[in-house]
């Protein structure tokens, strides 16, 4: 079963009250309040607080509350995770993560504030936000670094900077970098995260680009605006047709499996496990997003 | 805590506030004073008790403090009361423990 779903994390600029009031109205799996690149340097201290009263004093609902704080080569970074741990956060996302050392500091000063706040020793969890080649060639090491970690994701403007081009529709500089995270993600049995596509003018492109990250193996998106939120999850929810196809290999698989055989058909394919764990997934995937797959005709 | 300098934090942008706080000169009236302007008048006296629940937290008891509330929730008082004073109170090696969320006497 998928215990969370992240196909859509909307990220909130940390210093606006008008937008940190209620992103959750537009139904996003997750929210990245963000204490980074969207605040100035001397709203620093005005984000944190903003971030910290709305978080103590807001009902999210069931949305999952990310903070995007300050890297760890910054002064700000120390503050930040203190405030956000003791505010309840869920998630810390950490910015341009380089090496599983960074991973592991930032889980030192996730420990003090769990206990300095009185919260569950590893309740906050951990997500690394990949932004240089060199981060993308540690992605794995990352990715095991600590057992909080939930996903790795792709930051790709500060990458494909680096990597000294630029990006296009098809996103062909970016695809080693998906493909070492989504891999790296899989082997450590964590989530991987796509970047964000900035062209708010451009549906069809945002819709090529989840289409293209959904089939490569990744599990969401982070995104900009709540527009964006209902095309991603249209990518990542299964079609009908997927369900009743699905729903036929989960039962003809049950049902082999009651009469004791490994293998069997269905129209005349063969149906093994890597099959039916698929088909599970597909499932999961329709129940977790709301769909009612009972009434889907098998 | 002491309020050393004039400080400001937050916007007139919708649901925010513009908070200043500035030290009270010696002998000059009431010690606390609180000056807020609505855009909406009805919630002033919800705004005046968060901002002076604000002030309690951080021990301030010695300020000028105006509020301009652009229909800010509480929690958007709160945070730019609490910004505008740690700012104004600002001084080399002043403890991070004034912050809220940690040690807080």
């Amino acid at each position: 079963m998928i215990a969370k779903l992240r196909r859509s994390m909307l990220f909130v600029p940390g210093n606006n009250p008008a937008l940190v009031k209620d992103p959750h109205i537009y139904g996003p799996d997750s929210l990245i309040f963000d204490l980074e690149d969207s605040v100035a340097p001397t709203e620093k201290d005005a984000a944190r607080l903003l971030v910290f009263c709305a978080l103590k004093a807001i009902d999210y609902g069931r949305v999952e509350k990310v903070v995007r704080v300050n890297g760890m080569d910054t002064t700000w970074i120390g503050d930040d995770v203190a405030a956000m741990v003791a505010a309840g956060v869920d998630v810390i996302r950490l910015p341009k993560t380089e090496r599983a050392e960074d991973i592991r500091a930032l889980v030192g000063l996730i420990e003090a504030a769990e206990k300095a706040s009185g919260r569950s020793a590893g309740e906050v969890r951990i997500m690394a936000a990949l932004e240089s080649p060199l981060a993308v060639l540690n992605a794995y090491e990352i990715a095991v670094a600590s057992p909080r970690l939930v996903g790795i994701a792709l930051s790709a403007e500060d990458f494909v900077t680096s990597m000294k081009t630029t990006r296009s529709p098809e996103g062909v500089e970016l695809f080693e970098a998906r493909g070492r995270i989504v891999m790296a993600a899989r082997a450590a049995g964590i989530m991987a995260i796509d970047t964000v596509f900035t062209d708010l003018s451009d549906d069809e492109g945002l819709l090529r680009e989840a289409r293209l990250i959904k089939q490569m193996g990744f599990d969401g998106k982070s995104v900009i605006n709540p527009s964006q939120i209902p095309l991603v999850h249209g990518v990542f929810a299964p079609t009908p047709e997927e369900i009743r196809k699905s729903r036929r290999i989960v039962a003809a698989a049950a049902e082999a499996e009651a009469r004791g055989l490994g293998v069997m058909a269905l129209d005349g394919k063969m149906i093994d496990k890597p099959i039916v764990e698929r088909a599970a997934r597909v499932l999961d995937l329709a129940r977790a997003s709301g769909m009612k797959i009972e009434e889907v005709e098998a | 805590m002491e309020i050393r300098k004039s400080a400001v934090a937050g916007t007139l942008e919708s649901s925010d506030a513009a908070v200043t706080v500035e030290p009270k000169a010696a002998g000059a009236g009431p010690s606390l004073e609180l000056v807020v302007e609505c855009s909406d008048a009805r919630f002033a006296g919800k705004v005046r008790a968060t901002a002076l629940a604000a002030l309690a937290e951080l021990g301030v008891t010695s300020a000028r403090v105006v509020i301009r509330d652009r229909s800010a929730l509480d929690c958007a008082i709160r945070a730019r009361v609490l910004a505008a004073c740690l700012r104004a109170a600002e001084q080399e090696g002043s403890p991070a423990s004034a912050a809220p969320w940690g040690g807080r006497k």
